[in-house]
């Protein structure tokens, strides 16, 4: 079955967990002791309705502030669909996280409250989404309930949305406005009789028609390796096979390959999927190959077809999400991975922050705090297969990695 | 003289089509063996590590699984598990290690908990940090799923545990596509979640297409029971404590998770093949985890547990 994920995002109290516990209950994918568990809790707190929000928020500490602390994932399936939403705080403090949900999401809900239309954290969630290039945006404006459904009130923030979307580079993202009520179940999974003016979609119906293969974004093939197989078997005896997950296209039995960053060429001879064989690949597979030539090959290395070779070099310019307390300064060194490539560098030089609310550079900093986002000029000690991250996800993106607390830190889209 | 053009044999073009679900556990196991010096699979004997080793096979085919198993045996396991676990084992031509919960609690590291309640469940994990710290293992591999309890759901793939095997869920590392961190210090070790994106029903469906072997315990069985708290729990083998005026009764069963016997309930059921539990299971109305009591103990029960270093 298709597996479209999912990354949600609104400001605290625009209802984002309510919509995703009411999906689940409308889809009828909460289960009995699940929802016995949400009654009992909703009457203790004093509700006269169903708070669905307590279907996600997992942690202590959250459900005693009533807030999302850390990006939780949910399931639900369809006849023809499995989901998995990856729920993402709203507060400022917490873009690591947004980042985080939306980096493995080929689309995306963002949560608008009709009371209050268009606020900062909207620019800063579309802004995210847009750096990202996720390809489907669904701004869900929430609460139409509370304001008697009125149509010019989702017109008035659907063209306040319009300035931001103005302001974007991405042209080829879809975006689609739904007036819903999560809490009353308005165009969520069923259509609502309040909203005759509207003739679009329910958020369920939009969610079905995306093509989740998607995910894997059309472009060029690229097969990082993650190990070297050699069995010690007779049958097996001169086997050398290479692992790895395919990305960006298809890869045949006798495409012309080159292997980086050594630049040695060789025909692809065998394709395994455990004890099978194929002629070809399909992109998003983890599978086997082997080569017809007697090549070094390693984890860290690089096939492509060999007409479409990236970029290898020893240093790259990327926009940089800062995840970390300890704030990114330049002349530090941090690993950079990318898949299974793992190189030490040297940050050059921070030459901007960037505003995520679409306002532009600020080149007066040269350093990136938590949750800042810039653009980051970094040396690296071995030469990288890399791509422009709007060509590539997976080879146009890294993470940075803390040589000494081996955190995390950032991650770096490539430009 | 006529040339007659030699006829090529029609190439039969097969293409391996991408799942999903199943190409992302692969990528990650293939990410353990890479990043780690010492990994090991947690194995119990239940569906959910019978998957594991499954993928692990794919991952690293026509090679050998390149990392050993290991049994927590809690001592109250199904007797069916265990045989299942030593035919698997043999099979594959693994290594398996078992550590006992019983030398734990002979060794007075854990006291076993006493009452109607009374699991071995947590006691396992003072026995698993014990295996661990011995074999200097630094990547376990386990079958906990997001779908299966909220504080899981709030799990990393790579989640980093400190020397005593503590969960911090607040500063977890942030997990960024298929870039995984799996860099620790020493001392430190990491639990890997290959199918953690799964859900029960994923699966359930996944052993169906796989014809994969599991327990006899999964399908509808007689077995003398008795009932408690609405739950149907087995009378046999004599591990779940009983008093005289709970009813032992024969009734058609089948277990959907294979836990510690103390703390794993049963259901009615008459689904006796992986066609008819994948059935049960799509129209269930009941969570997995709604039949075992120690997540019923409280609402923060896993969260409590794994922040002692409960996997």
């Amino acid at each position: 079955m298709e597996v479209l994920k999912i990354a949600t995002a609104g400001s605290v109290d625009d209802g984002k967990s309510t919509l995703i516990g009411r999906l689940l209950y409308d889809t009828k994918s909460l289960t009995t002791d699940k929802l016995e568990a949400i009654e009992a809790k909703s009457k203790a707190n004093g509700f006269d309705y169903l708070d669905f929000s307590l279907a996600t928020d997992g942690l202590i500490a959250e459900r005693e502030q009533g807030i999302t602390i850390d990006v939780a994932h949910i399931y639900f399936s369809t006849e023809t669909k499995s989901y998995i939403i990856a729920d993402t705080p709203g507060h400022i403090e917490y873009t690591r996280n947004m980042v985080t949900g939306a980096s493995t999401s080929q689309a995306s809900i963002i949560l608008v409250d009709a009371r209050k239309g268009v606020v900062e954290q909207t620019y800063r969630h579309f802004f995210i989404n847009n750096l990202l290039r996720v390809k489907d945006v669904i701004v869900a404006i929430n609460k139409m309930d509370l304001v008697d459904y009125a149509e010019e009130v989702f017109e008035s923030v659907k063209s306040d949305f319009q300035k931001l979307i103005d302001k974007s580079d991405f042209k080829d993202q879809n975006i689609t406005f739904i007036p819903v009520s999560a809490l009353q179940g308005d165009n969520v999974v069923d259509r609502s009789s309040h909203t005759s003016w509207y003739k679009g979609q329910t958020l369920l119906e939009h969610l079905e028609e995306l093509d989740a293969q998607d995910v894997y974004e059309k472009s060029q093939v690229r097969f990082p390796i993650q190990t070297v197989i050699r069995p010690k078997k007779d049958e097996f005896h001169d086997f050398r096979g290479y692992a790895g997950k395919l990305y960006g296209g298809d890869l045949s039995v006798g495409d012309e390959v080159t292997i980086l960053p050594s630049l040695t060429t060789s025909r692809i001879k065998e394709i395994f999927f455990f004890d099978e064989k194929f002629d070809t690949a399909g992109r998003g597979s983890s599978c086997t190959i082997t080569l017809e030539d007697d090549v070094n090959v390693s984890r860290g290395d690089m096939i492509v077809k060999s007409d479409e070779k990236p970029q290898i070099e020893k240093q790259l310019t990327a926009t940089v999400c800062w995840m970390d307390n300890k704030s990114l300064n330049p002349g530090t060194n941090y690993f950079i991975q990318s898949g299974s490539s793992r190189i030490l560098a040297k940050i050059k030089s921070i030459e901007g922050t960037i505003a995520t609310d679409f306002s532009g550079e600020d080149n007066s900093k040269n350093s990136l705090g938590l949750n800042e986002i810039g653009k980051v000029s970094i040396q690296l000690s071995k030469p990288l297969a890399f791509d422009k991250y709007h060509n590539n996800k997976s080879s146009g993106s890294f993470i940075l990695i803390d040589s000494q607390t081996n955190n995390t830190s950032g991650v770096g889209f490539i430009v | 003289m006529e040339v007659i053009e030699k006829i090529e044999k029609p190439i039969i073009h097969k293409k391996l089509e991408v799942n999903t679900l199943e190409s992302e556990a692969i990528y990650i196991l293939r990410e353990v063996a890479a990043q780690f010096e010492k990994p090991v699979l947690l194995f119990s004997g239940g569906k959910d590590s019978i998957t594991l080793v499954r993928l692990a096979q794919k991952a690293f085919y026509p090679a050998k699984i390149p990392f050993p198993l290991l049994h927590i045996d809690t001592g109250h396991n199904f007797p069916e598990t265990i045989a299942f676990r030593d035919k698997l084992v043999e099979e594959l031509g693994v290594e398996l290690i078992v550590r006992k919960v019983q030398d734990s609690i002979d060794q007075g590291k854990v006291v076993e908990e006493k009452g109607k309640y009374a699991s071995r469940n947590s006691l396992q994990t003072t026995t698993l940090l014990d295996a661990l710290e011995e074999f200097k293992f630094d990547a376990a591999i386990g079958g906990a799923r997001r779908d299966e309890e909220k504080a899981r759901a709030k799990e990393r793939i790579f989640s980093v545990r400190d020397d005593f095997g503590q969960w911090d869920e607040k500063n977890q590392r942030p997990e960024l596509f298929d870039h995984l961190n799996g860099k620790i210090e020493l001392g430190q070790n990491v639990r890997v979640f290959p199918i953690s994106n799964w859900t029960e029903l994923d699966v359930w469906s996944y052993i169906e297409k796989e014809n994969i072997e599991i327990p006899s315990i999964y399908f509808a069985h007689k077995r003398k029971t008795f009932i408690r708290d609405g739950m149907i729990w087995s009378a046999e083998d004599n591990v779940v404590y009983r008093d005289d005026s709970e009813t032992v009764e024969e009734r058609t069963v089948r277990f959907r998770t294979v836990g510690d016997m103390s703390c794993t309930a049963a259901v009615l059921s008459d689904a006796g093949t992986i066609e008819k539990v994948v059935a049960e299971i799509r129209s269930s109305k009941i969570s997995e985890r709604g039949a075992r009591i120690d997540d019923k103990r409280s609402e923060a029960a896993m969260e409590k547990r794994k922040q002692q270093g409960y996997f």
